[in-house]
């Protein structure tokens, strides 16, 4: 079973995601933060990061670019999940390493296109 | 006291379900009347009638190409996204381009016809699969024409103007990022793309684009709505329209197999298909496409 992280701070946005991404056969784990999501990154790198922009103590770039400094931390497919949706964003994330791009609000479709785009599912 | 059932008089949805498969071989299923209803009462009140009945009567009235067009308009079903299924994109990407690459050397020549194109997803994303392969078509002449039956469809697809959702289903980041500009909450695809497609409000069932001059039609999720006499008249058209050597793309649960024998269905993917070789060309062997027969 694949294993995603999804890192978001608010608990609505995690519980929804988690909802539909369990539905698709996925193990999740959760993070409220960058830093947190580190952390659990460290203990066992997941195969996919469901990651928001905006979120306090290490916002979603920083963790991305940490991230993308680990030793093993090139390995998972990371998508945006995020309110930020115009193209300066989303260019500074590819650019950062993000392999694809959620603009919310999203619905069960938009996240098994993206999934399926990184080849997860 | 005769026991003769009395004479059934049709409602207005039996008049609706008999124009709109008259006219574009669609059938509504005859348990819909309730979301039918739902659908056409706003359509009747801009139009100034008390009720649906009313509207369907002007179906047939003095106002009739018009009142028609909008109910055609407002009954179909435009369900599309970009690179919808991915697969087909995948084949026609892997498979059919260096087939016609070779075919298509000697006149440099290819006319690709997305018929039934709704909003225009799928003709937009055979543009930019050639704008990405540009390299191997430099010098060639690329026609992709998109026709629909629906007017608003190819005015929005003529537009090329997306909401946030529809450009979030089946079309990667990078793509979003090369060939599209957001203005408040849309997207709209760039004009080098737009000037690819040709967009025509167009009947299938009638005035069909002239014959044998397709090397790929797609067609896909169009069938599915037709009943079997229909699926036979849809197919004998789309044949006409292929070039002897052509390929079909139909729907994912679309298939020529037990419709039409005019077709050479692929062994690994029954929406796929190409014209059957008159007696004449069949000594040629098609190299890639693995065939059986329709
Ligand atoms: C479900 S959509 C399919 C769109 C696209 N081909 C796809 O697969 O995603 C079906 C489309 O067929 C169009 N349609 C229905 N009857 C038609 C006819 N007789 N001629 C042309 N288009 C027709 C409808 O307007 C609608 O946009």
């Amino acid at each position: 079973m694949k294993r995603i992280l999804i890192v978001d701070d608010s608990l609505v946005i995690r519980k929804v995601a988690r909802r539909i991404l369990e539905g698709m056969h996925f193990e999740i784990v959760e993070a409220e933060n960058g830093q947190a999501a580190l952390d659990v990154c460290a203990l066992a790198m997941p195969d996919g990061i469901l990651l928001d922009w905006n979120m306090p103590v290490m916002d979603g770039l920083q963790f991305l670019r940490e991230l993308r400094r680990q030793p093993a931390g090139g390995a998972p497919k990371v998508i945006f999940c995020t309110t930020e949706n115009d193209v300066a964003h989303i260019a500074r994330a590819v650019n950062a390493g993000a392999d694809e791009y959620i603009m919310k609000p999203f619905d069960r479709e938009i996240m098994q296109s993206k999934f399926r785009e990184i080849g997860l599912c | 006291m005769s026991n003769d059932k009395p004479h059934h008089m049709p409602t207005w949805f039996d008049v609706l379900r008999r124009e709109i498969k008259q006219s574009t071989g669609v059938v509504i299923d005859a348990d819909r009347a309730a979301s039918v209803a739902s659908r056409l009462s706003p359509l009747a009140r801009d139009h100034g009638f008390p009720d649906i009945a009313q509207l369907c009567l002007a179906m047939m009235g003095p106002r009739r190409a018009q009142i028609h067009r909008a109910v055609v308009d407002a009954m179909m079903i435009n369900e599309t996204s970009f690179f919808r299924d991915r697969l087909p994109f995948d084949e026609f990407r892997c498979k059919i381009m260096p087939q016609l690459l070779a075919a298509r050397a000697a006149s440099r020549s290819l006319r690709i016809w997305s018929a039934a194109c709704a909003t225009g997803q799928e003709a937009y994303s055979l543009a930019m699969m050639f704008d990405e392969d540009a390299r191997l078509f430099s010098g060639w002449s690329i026609e992709i024409l998109a026709t629909d039956v629906s007017q608003s469809a190819i005015e929005t697809a003529r537009a090329g103007v997306y909401n946030q959702f529809q450009v979030q289903r089946g079309l990667p980041v990078s793509q979003l990022l090369r060939y599209f500009t957001r203005a408040n909450d849309t997207w709209t695809i760039a004009e080098h793309m737009k000037s690819r497609v040709r967009f025509e409000q167009r009947n299938i069932l009638e005035n069909g684009p002239s014959t044998g001059s397709f090397d790929v039609i797609c067609c896909r999720n169009l069938m599915y709505y037709f009943d079997s006499e229909g699926k036979k008249a849809l197919l004998k058209r789309l044949h006409e329209a292929l070039a002897p050597d052509g390929f079909l793309l139909l729907g994912a649960t679309e298939t020529p197999l037990g419709v039409s024998d005019e077709f050479a269905v692929s062994s690994h993917h029954p929406w796929l298909s190409a014209r059957k070789l008159d007696r004449a060309q069949s000594q040629i062997m098609r190299p890639q496409l693995r065939l059986v027969r329709g």
